[in-house]
């Protein structure tokens, strides 16, 4: 089976110049994205294949007698290969349909980001990894940069670069601590796990290196920029699998790699900062306006809420808790393939809206579930998922979730007690603000009056397209009723992280914390929900007369629009601004620093008043700005090498040189 | 095979028993209200009535009402109905006990908030998407609150499951303590919130800019608006159902076939469920309502609340 996934990974490398040579053909975008669709299908299956009859043990990869790189796949990584591959699928599915005749840079990149991510997760050895992982930022760079005549792509492709370069610098200190040794291979380092400083540096330079890469908080500022600003299959493709494929590397460095006998505080890191994650993310988006960006901002939310996860397994495993490592890795490991899916419609979905009305701009948008009848139903599904409504998928991960935080008390440090009552506060605080973010998205896209003419006039995409939502969707709803063989199914990756299995707790309709405390049955939940709405249905239906009568809008009695404003009056129904509102003011400050300033003009002045609100994320004022200035300084000192004469400019990499070897040689005599 | 069948049996007296109480509750407290004012008030059964001549008219949608306008209705009522059939009345040990777990609760009483935020945003008028988007935000200081009260039953009795919460409460083995106290008080704040009742939203307001909860409802007409309103009545029937199952457990019949302890359940929970009504029918003619943003701070306060008893109790199980 490796064999074939390194032929796929061939292919898809193949699949670039391909691309290239035929761009602007009609053929160039089937050959790409079908290939890509075959590829993605194909992991999924081994992904699922793996995770049914057992691992791959690690084989070089290479040609003839070259082969540097050493692959495999075990539980954790076919976990995150069927999610990628699944994310995958629908996303080629989506550009099969919307990305016919897309330009060589972005038919090219897009196979490259495929295998790159692939290459990361089917990697052995340190080397690889990183070499997949650099692919993957790289080639989704391009693809960020493809639409590049506008400014703001421009500066959101440059800030995706210098973090991709951060990410790099971290993890390749980070890999060279881990594997001290010197052998790169992932079973020598798990012989020799790190201890003491060592491992306190590797946790600091993996959390900031994947972290970075995955959009937890305090580097977190290039996602909401750099995530819309690709086409929407490659957003949906990023929100949904690249951000998995960094979590996926902080469990593997962090959980697998690392031994588990690392100390408390050693998931401390990630609970904080997935706690504020969860929580800056969620507020931020019930405040964007641009419904990609909020897209975006739901997924630093769902980072956050599995970076919790995976924190509360390495601390319940330092507290030999194992079950309870087992539920709080479950949970994580169960809300990456939930949210991989979800978002990945939602991206999808708004992708079709953008494709049909021509905008990203919630207040350019509405009434578009008469217009666009299947985008909007699919939609939905997913906005009810991240608003984790039970029975849906996002719920089932929530729920975990919240009963591994009230677990959390168990650790009997009293420290982190109170740190664990906190983060479930705010774990409680995201979930019912991505509610609210995501009544706010569907109400102001698909409910309503339309808010433009073109919103009017959009139109459902082709099948292709709607497939590409409705098989999402469906499995989203399957998850979420199955969560159960789900986490039977992940087994085999929560061996690797916590080396504990859940058989006796997942059975095929219900999910139980152990002991007694608490189950949540979600085929139960949904029958007696269908069960219970259509007792109902039939009870008021025989008493009621049937159908509706229609008449315009009663609205407490407001005058008719005139004419010449066919959907009515636009500035009666409620703005994308208006609905953040109630939040902005209750939770704006100081999180995210909002203001609003009414500009009044003075009596007899004829122009209208205005409010202008807005809000600042605080990493951009205590991150980015020092960051720039302290740029600026350096490039203000570097500049004097200029000024350098001849003999001077010589002298420098003379000195390098014997800098260098009089390091090799100190290296040697140790 | 006898427990079983006294298990279903008891769930479904339980549900025709919250159907019919929750009318009576709301038609209660009003006619508890009208009385501590000097007026005579409608009867006790009077949102009976109600309910059935607003089944009798056809209902009047807008011409851009999509269909989640006319499904949305019943998604909100299945989802209170459901959640209200999880909480025990007057016996434990339900058909549906296996699922009563708070943090489900807590979910299907979000679905039906954001079942009626959908519904209030549909037609696209101003107080549609005011109601909702003051409904959600409340919601998003409520929930935590809710959980961290959760937390302390939790840690308390080692489950999130409604009925052995109740058990072990009303065995009364642990006795009164701090925790519980502040955890009632941040519940009943979040009681308030979720039913819309006074200090936080007035659920006899007309007055448009100050409603929350009735702003999402001004489309709806005839059988969808009997639905919310039957909805709101189970919802209100819910949380007195739940505060007293787990803060005045007594009398409460045991799993099981026992007609004479479902008898003195069903009077107890009756006699429970009318000091409830009472003191928040004393509650809401003592204050007034207070300003939307002051909301926050009111909700803030039961977070905190929260966290204190939840805190507290790390602390005084370290000290034991």
């Amino acid at each position: 089976m490796l064999t074939a996934l390194s032929l796929m990974l061939a292919g898809l490398v193949l699949l670039a110049p391909i691309g290239v040579a035929l761009a602007g053909r009609p053929l160039a975008g089937l050959l790409v994205h079908g290939g890509s669709l075959l590829a993605a299908l194909a992991m999924a299956g081994c992904g699922l294949a793996v995770l049914i009859g057992g691992a791959l043990p690690p084989e070089p990869l290479g040609l003839g007698a070259w082969r540097p790189a050493l692959i495999a796949l075990d539980g954790l990584s076919a976990w995150f290969l069927l999610l990628l591959g699944l994310a995958g699928a629908c996303s080629a599915l989506f550009a099969l349909a919307h990305y016919g005749a897309a330009p060589a840079r972005l038919l090219a990149a897009y196979p490259l980001f495929m295998a790159g991510m692939a290459l990361t997760l089917l990697a052995a050895d340190a080397l690889t990894l990183l070499l997949g992982f650099e692919a993957m930022s790289l080639a989704s760079w391009v693809l960020v940069a493809a639409d590049h005549e506008r400014p703001e792509n421009r500066r959101a492709a440059r800030l995706y670069l210098v973090f991709a370069v951060l990410s790099g610098l971290c993890l390749v200190p980070a890999i060279g601590l881990l594997a001290a040794g010197g052998d790169l291979g992932f079973a020598a380092i798990r012989a020799a796990p790190p201890e003491g400083l060592r491992a306190a540096l590797i946790l600091a330079l993996v959390v900031a290196g994947a972290g970075a890469k995955a959009g937890l908080v305090p580097l977190h500022a290039w996602l909401p920029l750099a995530h819309p600003a690709a086409p929407s299959h490659v957003s949906a493709l990023m929100s949904g699998a690249m951000t998995k494929v960094a979590l996926y590397v902080l469990a593997r460095l962090l959980l697998d790699l690392s031994g588990p006998a690392q100390p408390l505080w050693w998931g401390v890191p990630l609970l904080v900062l997935g706690a504020a994650s969860a929580v800056l993310g969620a507020l931020r988006a019930n405040l964007e306006e641009d419904s990609k960006t909020l897209l975006a901002c739901s997924t630093i939310e769902n980072v956050g809420l599995i970076a919790i996860g995976l924190g509360l397994a390495c601390a319940f495993r330092a507290a030999d808790l194992g079950a309870l490592a087992a539920l709080a890795a479950g949970a994580a490991l169960l809300h990456a393939l939930n949210h991989a899916m979800f978002k990945t419609l939602l991206f999808l979905g708004l992708g079709e809206v953008l494709h049909g009305a021509a905008s990203r701009r919630l207040d350019r948008l509405g009434g578009l579930i008469h217009a666009m009848p299947w985008t909007a139903a699919a939609v939905l599904v997913g906005a009810g998922a991240a608003a984790s409504l039970p029975p849906l998928s996002g719920f089932a991960g929530e729920w975990l979730l919240l009963q591994a935080l009230l677990a959390a008390w168990r650790v009997g440090d009293l420290a982190f007690q109170v740190l664990a009552v906190g983060v479930a506060a705010l774990a409680a605080l995201a979930a019912a603000l991505a509610a609210a973010a995501m009544v706010r998205l569907f109400g102001m896209a698909f409910l309503g009056r339309p808010r433009t003419p073109r919103a009017a006039g959009a139109q459902d995409g082709p099948l292709a397209a709607r497939l590409a939502l409705l098989v999402p969707a469906g499995l989203t709803i399957l998850f979420g009723l199955l969560p159960g063989p789900m986490l039977v199914l992940a087994e085999a990756a929560l061996q690797r992280l916590v080396r504990q299995d859940v058989t006796e707790r997942a059975s095929f309709v219900s999910i139980g914390v152990g002991d007694g405390a608490g189950a949540y049955l979600p085929i139960g939940v949904a029958m007696l929900l269908a069960g219970l709405g259509a007792a109902i249905w039939w009870a008021v239906q025989r008493r009621s007369p049937p159908g509706v009568a229609r008449g315009p809008a009663w609205d407490c009695g407001f005058a008719a629009a005139p004419p010449h404003l066919p959907f009515g009056d636009p500035l009666t129904q409620p703005s994308a601004a208006g609905l953040g509102q109630p939040l902005r003011r209750m939770l704006g400050n100081p999180l995210l620093a909002v203001h609003e300033r009414v500009s009044m003009p003075p009596p007899g002045d004829p122009r209208p008043a205005r409010l202008d609100a807005g809000f600042a994320d605080p990493s951009d004022a205590l991150l980015l700005a020092p960051l720039a200035r302290l740029r600026d300084a350096v490039v203000g000192q570097v500049e004097r090498l200029r000024d350098l004469t001849l003999a001077q400019c010589l002298m420098l990499p003379f000195g390098t040189l014997v800098a260098l070897l009089a390091l090799i040689a100190w290296l040697e005599a140790r | 095979m006898m427990s079983a069948l006294a298990a279903l049996l008891t769930q479904l007296l339980h549900l025709a028993l919250v159907l019919a109480a929750a009318p009576l509750v709301v038609g209660g407290i009003r006619w508890l209200k009208a009385r501590m004012l000097g007026r005579i008030g409608a009867p006790v059964h009077q949102p009976l009535l109600d309910l059935a001549k607003l089944l009798r008219k056809r209902p009047v949608l807008a011409e851009n009402a999509s269909w989640i306008s006319r499904v949305a209705p019943y998604l909100g009522a299945g989802a209170a109905l459901a959640a209200a059939a999880l909480v025990p009345s007057f016996a434990r040990g339900m058909a549906f006990a296996p699922l009563a777990d708070l943090v489900l609760i807590a979910g299907l009483l979000a679905l039906g908030r954001v079942a009626m935020a959908l519904a209030g945003l549909d037609v696209g008028t101003a107080f549609g998407g005011l109601g909702a988007a003051r409904e959600m935000s409340f919601a998003a200081l409520a929930e935590p609150a809710l959980l961290l009260a959760v937390m302390s039953f939790a840690i308390l009795t080692g489950t999130t499951g409604l009925d052995a919460i109740a058990a072990t409460f009303q065995e009364g083995a642990l006795g009164l303590r701090v925790s519980l106290g502040l955890a009632l008080v941040a519940l009943l704040a979040v009681a308030v919130a979720e039913n819309a009742r006074i200090p936080v939203d007035n659920p006899a307001t007309h007055l448009e800019l100050t409603m929350v909860h009735e702003a999402m409802l001004l489309e709806a007409s005839g059988r969808h608006l009997a639905l919310w309103e039957a909805a709101s009545a189970l919802r209100l029937t819910l949380w007195l159902g739940l505060l007293a199952a787990i803060f005045f457990p007594f009398g409460t019949a045991p799993a099981g076939w026992a007609p004479l302890g479902w008898l003195a359940g069903l009077l107890a929970w009756g006699g429970k469920l009318a000091v409830l009504c009472l003191a928040l029918a004393v509650f809401e003619n003592a204050i007034a309502k207070m300003r939307v943003f002051r909301v926050p701070e009111f909700l803030g306060a039961a977070l905190l609340l929260g966290l204190l008893g939840a805190l507290l109790l790390f602390v005084s199980t370290r000290l034991a």
